[in-house]
């Protein structure tokens, strides 16, 4: 049985050649593709980062004008008695004046003047809560009335931007909320010192603060929501998380329940996280009359969306632990229970642990459910301690940057993008020991 | 009573229970004609005495919801008076030959069985409570003027007309747009780096794009506002005349796309790795190039699972939300141009259910019909998804 | 490097070796020198010189991990898709060393066919399967050629009665026997001059591996046939020469009545006789 097609025949080499060719031109092309969409992924993160650090650094400095304010008698206890009561009676309000007078003394000493500077100009320069900032020292020590003391107030958002070089002359010139005698005044200000841009911790430390002063605006609030609603996720979902692996695992039967039970995991893990947050307002919140806004809700919320992760992570982890642990267990006369819980769920702990830290790192960027049930509140007053802060209103961090983008004045962007380098620190942080705990603690069997 | 105070009335008792069962156990003396150890006879004590107080209140608050007659000091009392019942009840028992570790192992497995039905009454709860509230909402709206009309227009003042198909055209359109740009790009990524990366490239880029993946989607929301519409508007539409509004379905469907680029290349990732090597080997050993390989027997190969990985990432567009909200717009209109904002199913659930919300008012309640729409959408291309992927799965084992 | 950095570098075999009909035919069809294979740092074959007679089938045989397959690779370069490997000496196929960086591995593998221990068919048609090679390599001007070709082949193959009337439906749906068969069609339909079977027979029942052996007898009239084998009586069924590999080295190599009557080494007695292995 010999066929004439299967004598090796030799191709026209003209034709072979350029067909070789071709298909190595198609391999490049190909590999070309390859290397395109990486870098295209690359640069698309790139860009992300840059413009998020970028955007956001400058949030973490501030504007301050140094001013030094007579605390003058006359105005602030008008009784001359040094009563708190009455001290606490002088409104804010009243304060204002005197830091009106102390910056148009300070701006005075600047040789040549500032052309077309008026006192109340000046006074606008700094935040609208720079009064609130002196009552308060005021009230905390009456002694100091009658002295003059250096106080720093920090700049008015719009002179913050300025300095940051965030708005010009140019951009800002039909602002209403901004005289171009303001910026000269800026300009003096910063070269004799009085005026300076530095580190400003208290964007991390102050809570929210309203429209009209961007330059206050801090992530304290959401940053003790955040956490509150983190202590609930891993207060709940970690048990409740295990021990359904560990049924699910271990002990469930090939029955209907148990297919039901997988089914829901897997979709859970799937449903639009906005859905949770329907869950949260219609259930927790609507039937169950829980809070709107409290870090209660929210972590409830999380915590179902977490589970299916940490059950996940869970399962792989006790299915990776090599079933002879717990025959050798079972073996000594063991029960069940006590082969699990003395052996393999120790075994299965980093693996555990690692899908639980990612599980949070989820959750604590988490923002669409949270909006629902009425996080995205402005708060402006510390939650209580545990356990009562649970309840009471809060913020959370992704929600407090979703917040800040809904403001009109451009400088909340800022704040923003500095909220979000906050929250990128947590969740690399996070990740970071994941992975760490996942190689230190990980055997190989 | 407060709940605090009831449950620490109850701890207490638990701790109790824990001691004195395990006093009771050892007092016969030698402790190795026990059945079980002391401790479990402690905390079959414990555990009874805590899950009859807790079982009690929770049914008696589930049942004070429907008669309120049933006053929260009532409950208080009931619960502790049953957990020291069962307390006594077991406590009572204890003997050499109670079988108190058999009783803890059963009691523990309930628990863990409670664990695990926790993802069912999940999907209870949600179904539930967007049911009840769609019905509601279909009781004063038309079912098919919400599900067929081409306008959406909410006016609190009575006359509002909320037809879904513009928010349904917007999902689909930012979402298209998406798939468009992570699919080839997530598609060539896994590619690269199953077939042409050195295996110390792999190494440090799988776990990359995994962290990638874990960016919260707030960050590309506001990627969206503060870069990518921005500089889209500028370059793009006002030159060309498109439009003129940094939001618009191009600016979110463009981010998203980013934002899938990590899930699509890992998933794809998974399935091009499970294609068993004899079938690469097959084809190199007949002189095949690596793209030839690639495309004429691996992708083929693959693609159940492929269009699997494309159904799970049109899911999760679908159901997206921070990025549409800053990125897409608030304008509910039914446009081909993809420079002109436009909103989606989420973004109108946001907005619906933020701020001061009138549950009885259809502008509010069609949330919840946005929302079942959305989950069924979702849930059936995820269940299809994960059928594609498990049956491409097993072909392979 | 990757393979496929080095396959771009590589111009057509032609350019470097001209026709090859007219070159007179020399009684070894391959030739290797020296060849040792490194995985990573450690050495796993170590200088093998062996010459594999033209149109004849030649066995090599030996225990497990002995490297018998890693030298088979080395024939047609497979060995190049593992990272690690790494290849010295040479192979001199009838005269061009496929080692030297001129070589164009996608062509050389079109001319050293290769059938592999498991069938691995495609998961596409039976007609698909057979056509892939000849299509990637345009070795067919139109589709009626094509058809003749994969019928060709599939006849060769000894396929064609049992699928002729069922070319459309997957060649993954064959049993195990005709997958192998499939994949031996696979591989000769891109007409190559050395085909290189490692344990074809492995995955298969006794019947099955009667009819790949027989065919093996038949297709050596029109191709060089090396064959990895782990049944020493199936070496002795089929092949004409064999060669015996043990932990890397190649220990004796002749026709192979004479390997399996009366060996020269001791190894190979003691191998045959049964005493390792």
């Amino acid at each position: 049985m010999t066929d004439a097609t299967f004598v090796p025949a030799a191709l026209d080499p003209e034709r072979r050649a350029a067909l070789t060719r071709r298909r190595y031109a198609a391999e490049k092309r190909f590999r070309l593709y390859g290397v395109g969409a990486i870098g295209v992924s690359i640069a698309a993160l790139v860009l992300l980062l840059v413009s998020v650090l970028g955007g956001g650094l400058p949030a973490f400095t501030q504007t301050f004008v140094r001013a030094q304010i007579y605390l003058d008698p006359a105005v602030l206890d008008p009784s001359g008695t040094r009563d708190p009561d009455g001290i606490r009676k002088v409104l804010t309000f009243a304060y204002a004046p005197l830091i009106k007078r102390s910056l148009e003394t300070a701006t005075a000493e600047l040789q040549p003047t500032v052309p077309g500077i008026t006192p109340a100009l000046l006074a606008g320069m700094v935040s609208d809560g720079a009064p609130a900032q002196l009552r308060n020292y005021v009230i905390a020590n009456p002694d100091s009335i009658g002295e003059t003391v250096e106080f720093e107030f920090l700049a008015n958002g719009r002179i913050d931007q300025y300095v940051k070089g965030n708005i010009t002359r140019e951009s800002s010139a039909g602002d209403a909320r901004l005289d171009p005698a303001q910026l000269d005044a800026a300009d003096r200000l910063l070269e004799a010192g009085v005026m300076e841009l530095r580190f400003n911790p208290a964007f991390i430390t102050n809570p929210d603060a309203s429209e009209n002063r961007p330059e206050a605006a801090g992530l304290g609030v959401a940053l003790i929501g955040s956490a509150y609603m983190m202590l609930i996720v891993l207060v709940l979902s970690l048990p409740i998380g295990v021990a359904a692996s560990i049924y699910l695992e271990e002990f469930a039967a090939k029955s209907w329940l148990t297919d039901v039970i997988e089914v829901n995991i897997s979709n859970l893990a799937a449903v639009p996280s906005i859905v949770f947050g329907i869950l949260g307002l219609a259930f927790f919140i609507n039937f169950m009359n829980l809070p709107m806004s409290a870090p209660i809700v929210g972590g409830l919320v999380l915590t179902l969306m977490t589970l299916p992760t940490i059950i996940i992570a869970t399962r792989a982890a006790l299915k990776s632990v090599p079933p002879s642990i717990k025959e050798a267990a079972l073996g000594v006369g063991a029960s069940k229970m006590q082969a699990i819980f003395h052996h393999v769920l120790p075994l299965a702990m980093p693996g555990i642990l690692t899908g639980t830290i990612i599980g949070l790192a989820q959750a604590l960027g988490e923002t669409a459910p949270l909006l629902l049930i009425g996080m995205v509140a402005f708060v402006k007053d510390f939650p209580a301690g545990l356990p009562d802060g649970l309840f009471d209103p809060a913020t959370a961090l992704p929600v407090q940057v979703y917040n800040f983008t809904q403001r009109a004045d451009p400088a909340f962007v800022e704040r923003a993008s500095g909220a979000i380098i906050v929250l990128l620190v947590f969740l690399v942080a996070m990740n970071t020991v994941a992975i760490v705990l996942r190689q230190k603690l990980e055997r190989t069997w | 009573m407060s709940a605090g105070l009831l449950f620490l009335v109850l701890a207490i008792l638990a701790v109790a229970g824990y001691l004195s069962g395990r006093w009771r156990a050892a007092a016969g003396g030698d402790t190795r004609a026990l059945h079980s150890r002391t401790t479990y006879h402690g905390l079959a004590v414990a555990l009874a005495a805590l899950l009859a107080g807790i079982v009690t209140f929770v049914l008696l608050n589930l049942l004070a919801t429907v008669a309120p007659e049933i006053g929260s000091r009532f409950v208080a009392i009931a619960s502790i008076a049953l957990a020291l019942a069962a307390f006594v009840a077991v406590w009572a028992r204890i003997t050499p030959a109670f079988r108190a570790r058999n009783l803890v192992e059963t009691i523990v497995l309930g628990l863990l069985l409670l664990a695990a039905t926790v993802a069912i009454f999940t999907t209870a709860a949600i179904v539930l409570s967007l049911v009840f509230s769609t019905a509601r909402f279909f009781g004063q709206y038309s079912w098919s003027e919400f599900f067929f009309g081409t306008v959406w227009s909410p006016a609190f003042q009575g006359v509002s007309r909320l037809g879904m198909l513009p928010l349904l055209w917007g999902t689909l359109y930012v979402s298209a747009i998406a798939l468009a740009v992570a699919v080839p790009i997530g598609l060539f990524t896994a590619i690269f780096l199953t077939q042409y990366a050195s295996p110390r490239f792999r190494r440090a880029a799988k776990p990359a794009i995994e962290i990638l993946a874990g960016i919260p989607t707030i960050v590309y929301g506001l990627f969206a506002l503060v870069t990518v519409g921005p500089i889209l508007r500028d370059w793009f539409a006002q030159p060309t005349g498109l439009g003129s509004s940094s939001a618009s379905v191009m600016t979110a469907g463009l981010v998203m796309g980013i934002m899938l680029i990590p899930f699509v290349s890992s998933l794809s990732d998974d399935i091009i790795t499970a294609v068993p090597r004899a079938m690469r080997e097959g084809s190199l050993g007949l002189g095949a190039t690596q793209s030839e390989t690639i495309r004429r027997v691996i992708i083929p190969a693959a693609l159940p699972g492929i269009v699997g990985a494309v159904l799970l990432a049109a899911s999760r567009a679908i159901g997206e939300t921070m990025i549409v909200v800053l990125g897409a717009g608030a304008a509910a209109q039914l446009s081909l141009n993809p420079f002109e904002a436009m909103t989606t199913i989420t973004v109108k659930i946001v907005s619906q259910l933020t701020g001061d919300t009138d549950f009885n008012s259809p502008e509010t309640l069609v949330a919840f019909a946005l929302g079942i729409t959305l989950f069924v959408l979702t849930l059936g291309m995820n269940v299809l998804a994960l059928y594609i992927v498990r049956r491409y799965r097993e072909q392979y084992e | 490097m990757t393979l496929a950095d080095q396959q771009l570098r590589y111009r057509p075999m032609d350019a470097v070796a001209p026709a090859l009909a007219e070159r007179p035919q020399a009684a070894e069809k391959v030739r290797a020198r020296d060849v040792s294979v490194f995985y990573g740092e450690k050495q796993a074959l170590f200088g093998v010189d062996l010459d594999i007679p033209r149109n004849k089938v030649t066995a090599l045989i030996g225990p497990s991990g002995c490297c018998k397959s890693t030298f088979l690779r080395c024939i047609n370069r497979m060995n190049d898709t593992i990272p690690t490997a790494r290849v010295t000496g040479s192979i001199i196929l009838d005269d061009v060393d496929i080692y030297s960086p001129a070589i164009d591995v996608v062509e050389l593998r079109a001319r050293v066919g290769m059938v592999f221990q498991k069938p691995n068919p495609f998961p596409k048609s039976i007609f698909e399967n057979v056509a892939y090679g000849p299509r990637i390599h345009g070795m067919t001007r139109s589709k009626p050629e094509l058809e003749q070709l994969v019928q060709g082949s599939l006849r060769r193959a000894g396929l064609w009665n049992e699928v002729k009337d069922r070319l459309h439906e997957p060649g993954t749906g064959l049993s195990g026997g005709q997958q192998q068969r499939l994949c031996i069609a696979r591989a000769i339909a891109t007409r190559p001059e050395v085909l290189l079977m490692d344990e074809p027979c492995s995955a298969l029942d006794p019947i099955a591996t009667a009819v790949i052996e027989e065919l093996i007898d038949e297709l050596r009239q029109n191709f060089t046939i090396v064959i990895v084998t782990h049944s020493m009586q199936q070496a002795a069924r089929v092949s004409q020469q064999t060669a015996f590999f043990h932990l890397g080295k190649l220990i004796e190599h002749g026709e192979t009545p004479d390997i399996f009557s009366n060996p020269r080494e001791k190894q190979t007695e003691d191998y045959i006789t049964g005493k390792i292995g």
